[in-house]
């Protein structure tokens, strides 16, 4: 859809991630609505009629997105719910496959998103390991990591309690800490900094511009127009699975704003 | 820049023909994304995150527990319950033990050794459809979570074992050195398990009703498996092809050779080896090709 202008190609030196016309479309089982749903009765009707499950829906979540992506580019994508930003960067991480076109990346990009790997039923520094473990980390780099992934997180005594017992800005810090402990290449973030107090938002965005000096390319996908704001040089604004603009971030804020 | 705008720059832009995005990927070396790894290299992914699997099995069984008064107590009380239900219902109320020796091991043995398989199995259908949320974040060889939970199994089986090995001394009462080859028993067993588990994973992630199926299935291969009764006796006066195939079901092999090692004192005969064998490099090899070939499809849906 949106051919890069020259401009964008050339621009920042060497690409790191290029998207070129992305469509993502997935499967969701259990939408249906309460008229389809139900009953046994139903369900053997559908078997009986060769009709197929009703709840599965196809989602045509991302269509057509073209952009290209530098070293030490920042860029943050805004747009409202729903509209294909966390699914953008799922396909970017190579973790949903394209419908149609192709990401092309350096490396391996790194969703931000170690949460789905923890369990809150255990301790602080299980978890700590298990979600290092969970991101590729070896035992050496785990215990060089250890102290400062607790020291980062501040949550001082609570790492020998189940991650149960925390309050959701102790979780979020943790899960921050945890997976912005590797190195990325190719760094995407997911709201990650929604939650928590202004001390650790400070210290968070603090850390993904040393990750952006260090690394390459960070995406970053927030609510929080602010953060973006301050932590991007480029922002995409998403609408309905388009891009509806992309370019400096208050241009591109200040339109947002105004629709 | 909106895009039209962006459209408009490009076509002012024009004269020169643009260079595609692939080609410009190529130049720079990017590649896409989405790409399932050769075998080889697939190995050596599974081999690197060893410690992954290691932890998140381990982590498993610790969070399982974590919620009962009794907490890890469960991991002894459930082979030691499960063998007391089976004893009281085929030992004393259905009373089968009239013409096999050491009716209480025989019976007790084949329910650890069907469990160990069963468990397995069940863990590793449900280990891709259960795990979809941390297949959708992170990046590792999808092997990795059958593999864990086939090992989660074999912390339990070290347990179900002692309970195992404590009863046969109690009621058998006699220890030889055939006990030394249990471990390659156990090892046969493992290998098949993992390639069923790998198998079953792939099944159990795009066939969604697999898991309220399997549960009858896992029940019909253990009344089919021996477990309750003798084979050999019970297919005397019948066809010999059907004491073949009833003798060549995977689960009656593995169980039929503890026994031997561990009640019987007898050293297995070659038949059994060649199938316990074959069952293990066969499901291994068969299971671990058909799973790998959906690597990337994993966590789609």
């Amino acid at each position: 859809m949106a051919e890069p202008t020259k401009d964008e190609l050339t621009e920042g030196g060497t690409p790191t991630v290029i998207v070129d016309d992305l469509h993502i479309v997935y499967k969701v089982y259990g939408a249906a609505s309460d008229a389809e749903k139900g009953n046994a009765a139903n369900a053997l009707l559908r078997v009986l009629r060769r009709q197929g499950r009703p709840q599965m829906k196809e989602v045509h979540a991302v269509k057509g997105v073209t952009f290209v992506a530098h070293h030490g580019d920042a860029i943050g994508i805004i747009g409202r719910n729903g509209s294909g930003k966390s699914t953008l960067l799922r396909a970017i991480a190579g973790l949903l496959p394209p419908h149609k076109g192709a990401v092309y990346t350096n490396g391996q990009p790194s969703l931000l998103g170690v949460n789905a790997a923890l369990m809150k039923e255990l301790t602080g520094e299980r978890n700590i390991v298990l979600g290092c473990y969970a991101m590729g980390m070896t035992p050496s780099e785990v215990r060089a990591k250890y102290d400062e992934i607790v020291d980062f997180s501040g949550i001082g005594e609570f790492v020998q309690f189940p991650m149960s017992t925390y309050s959701s800005g102790m979780g979020a810090r943790l899960r921050f800490a945890i997976s912005s402990a590797k190195t990325h290449d190719v760094l995407l973030i997911d709201e990650a900094l929604a939650t928590g107090d202004r001390e650790f938002k400070r210290k968070s965005q603090q850390r993904i511009k040393q990750m952006r000096e260090s690394a390459g390319t960070v995406f970053l996908v927030a609510h929080n127009l602010d953060v973006i704001e301050e932590t991007c040089n480029r922002v995409i604004w998403l609408h309905k699975g388009k891009i509806k603009m992309q370019g400096d971030p208050q241009e591109v804020l200040d339109a947002y704003n105004k629709a | 820049m909106s895009q039209p705008e962006s459209a408009l720059a490009d076509a002012q832009a024009g004269g020169r023909a643009p260079e595609t995005l692939a080609a410009l990927a190529e130049r720079y070396g990017l590649r896409r994304a989405i790409a399932r790894p050769s075998m080889p290299a697939y190995l050596r992914q599974l081999w690197d995150r060893r410690h992954f699997i290691l932890t998140y099995a381990t982590s498993r069984s610790v969070s399982k527990y974590s919620d009962s008064a009794l907490g890890q107590l469960w991991q002894v009380l459930t082979p030691l319950l499960n063998a007391a239900v089976y004893f009281l219902m085929f030992g004393i109320i259905l009373d089968q033990r009239k013409n096999i020796e050491y009716y209480p091991a025989f019976l007790i043995t084949g329910v650890m050794v069907f469990t160990f398989t069963q468990r397995t199995v069940t863990g590793g259908a449900k280990s891709i459809s259960s795990n979809l949320s941390l297949i959708r974040a992170l990046h590792f060889p999808r092997a990795s979570l059958p593999l864990a939970y086939t090992i989660q199994e074999l912390q339990q089986l070290a347990w179900s074992m002692g309970v195992l090995v404590v009863f046969v001394l109690a009621t058998v009462q006699k220890i030889t050195w055939l006990w030394l080859l249990i471990p390659v028993s156990l090892l046969m067993q493992l290998v098949f398990n993992v390639g069923m588990s790998l198998f079953l994973a792939r099944i159990g992630a795009f066939v969604r009703d697999m898991n309220q199926l399997l549960p009858f299935i896992l029940r019909a291969w253990l009344y089919a498996s021996g477990v309750f009764y003798s084979i050999t006796e019970r297919t005397a006066d019948q066809p010999e092809i059907l004491r073949w195939v009833l003798e060549f079901n995977p689960a009656a092999a593995y169980i039929e050779f503890m026994r031997d090692l561990l009640i019987y004192e007898r050293f297995p005969e070659r038949w059994a080896w060649v199938t316990c064998l074959f069952w293990a490099v066969f499901a291994l090899i068969a299971g671990f090709w058909y799973f790998w070939r959906a690597e990337e499809r994993y966590g789609r849906g």
